[in-house]
């Protein structure tokens, strides 16, 4: 039986290509849903704060493996032709995403001090201009550590989307494994892989927040 | 537009009533502010002066009795606020600079949110009122760089650039040592000088005294007593002149 080989090598790195693929899609879909729904946690309507706390307890409740299956089934039981894996897996993720950066990103809002949104208040600044002029910049700073720190999770997560059939680096571990059978080795290899993506990640959430700690606020 | 309850004062609050849940603030407070006036609230923590001061600007609502402010019924569940922030500056005991931005950024941003004003208009206006705090050379600098004396004057500079009809200090000297207190009474004073409107809540007693046209006792949630400066000099109630006693 031949072993582990360059080949498998190759897929593997192929593989991890579309497990960065899938992390950008919900980094970038999360993030865009994500901070739609911190705003509107944060916001002066009460339906909408009530609305963005339903979504986000929600979010937060469902396992993403159940998340993905509610996706990958739903939209067939809903009439629709069987969606791609990757549409599946990037709008399950995407939607993970969105509940965990929209409370990250609330908590960052909300610890900009009160004083500074009455003194922009003070100034005349209507809520969208005190919002993005003042408190937004000094949130931003706040939150970009987090923010990388659960750039890390998402890495992690895109791993269950081999679940719906999407080929990232684990699925294409267990693909490898079903025809050589040498599981230590090869998962040992998927591990080196995703520990060289998380890696540099909490790196950089941790320097950022020695940076941001010591500068001004 | 509602009419001023006086037609002359630039702010008069008749029977104002405020009560954080079961505590009671204010308490029947009135008082009226002529234009170019210098009003001084004095008092201990507690006796509703800050309270007072924050209620003129809309940033605490009343339950009873009414306030007009340049022309706006502060009370009125329908004022426009942001109207009322034009023409009413305030200035607070922490500053509350934008610390992501620079002293001219800070002075900049509500001239150019609010009025619309460009950005080299805005820069020249910043220029300006930073020249009447004395702080020109620091424009550039970010507040964190400045000291706290320093910032404050940014922080009434930032309020000067909204060209308001009145200005609050809220105890804006209380968190300085007395020379930075001195640097920032200066400038208060050269403001009174120029003919501005202003109500300050101070524990500065020799400022009150000198530079204000009339000093407010407030005790209690009420004003207790009210007068000219020289009033402090022969205090009419036991509570202020214990107060005048222990503060000087």
């Amino acid at each position: 039986m031949p072993g582990f080989s360059f080949t498998h090598l190759e897929f593997l790195a192929w593989a991890a290509l579309w497990t960065v693929g899938l992390s950008v899609i919900a980094f970038v879909g999360g993030g865009l849903l994500g901070f739609v729904v911190a705003l509107a946690r944060v916001s002066a309507s009460r339906s909408l704060r009530i609305a963005a706390i339903v979504y986000i307890q929600l979010v937060q409740g469902t396992p993403l493996l159940i998340l993905l299956f509610l996706i990958y089934f739903g939209v067939a039981i809903a009439g629709f032709d069987a969606v791609p894996a990757i549409i599946a897996a990037g709008a399950g993720l995407t939607v993970y995403s969105s509940g965990f950066l929209a409370e990250i990103w609330r908590g960052c809002i909300q610890s900009v001090p009160k004083t500074q949104w009455e003194a922009a208040e003070c100034l005349a600044l209507t809520r969208w201009q005190r919002m993005t002029r003042v408190v937004l910049p000094q949130a931003l700073r706040l939150a970009t550590a987090p923010t990388v720190g659960f750039l890390v999770q998402i890495v992690k997560n895109t791993s269950l989307a081999s679940v719906v059939g999407f080929i990232e680096l684990s699925q294409a571990g267990k693909l490898i494994n079903n025809s050589i059978f040498e599981p230590f080795t090869i998962f040992i290899v998927v591990a080196v892989f995703y520990f060289a993506l998380c890696f540099p990640l909490s790196t950089w959430s941790r320097s950022l927040e020695r940076k941001l700690n010591v500068s001004r606020r | 537009m509602h009419a001023p309850v006086s037609a002359k004062a630039v702010v008069s609050l008749s029977n104002v009533h405020k009560s954080f849940g079961a505590l009671k603030v204010l308490d029947g407070v009135s008082f009226d502010v002529g234009p170019g006036e210098v009003t001084a609230i004095i008092g201990q923590s507690g006796s509703g002066k800050s309270t007072a001061l924050r209620c003129i600007n809309a940033l605490e609502t009343i339950q009873e009795g009414s306030i007009h402010v340049c022309g706006h019924a502060v009370h009125d569940p329908a004022l426009d606020r942001r109207a009322l922030r034009r023409d009413v500056g305030i200035v607070f005991q922490s500053y509350n600079l934008f610390p992501h931005l620079t002293v001219e950024q800070n002075i900049m941003l509500a001239p150019t949110c609010v009025k619309s004003m460009s950005k080299a208009e805005a820069r020249e206006l910043a220029r300006e009122v930073l020249a009447r705090v004395g702080l020109e050379a620091k424009a550039e600098q970010y507040p964190e760089q400045l000291s706290g004396g320093q910032q404050q004057r940014v922080a009434i500079a930032r309020s000067l650039a909204m060209k308001p009809k009145l200005m609050l200090f809220d105890e804006v000297t209380s968190a300085l040592d007395p020379q930075l207190t001195g640097e920032v009474l200066k400038v208060m004073e050269s403001l009174a000088a120029g003919g501005m409107t202003m109500i300050l809540v101070t524990h500065e007693m020799a400022f009150a005294r000198r530079v204000a046209s009339t000093v407010i006792y407030m005790h209690q949630g009420k004003v207790w007593e009210s007068g000219p400066g020289s009033m402090l000099d022969r205090p009419q109630t036991e509570e202020l002149r214990g107060f005048v006693g222990s503060g000087l």
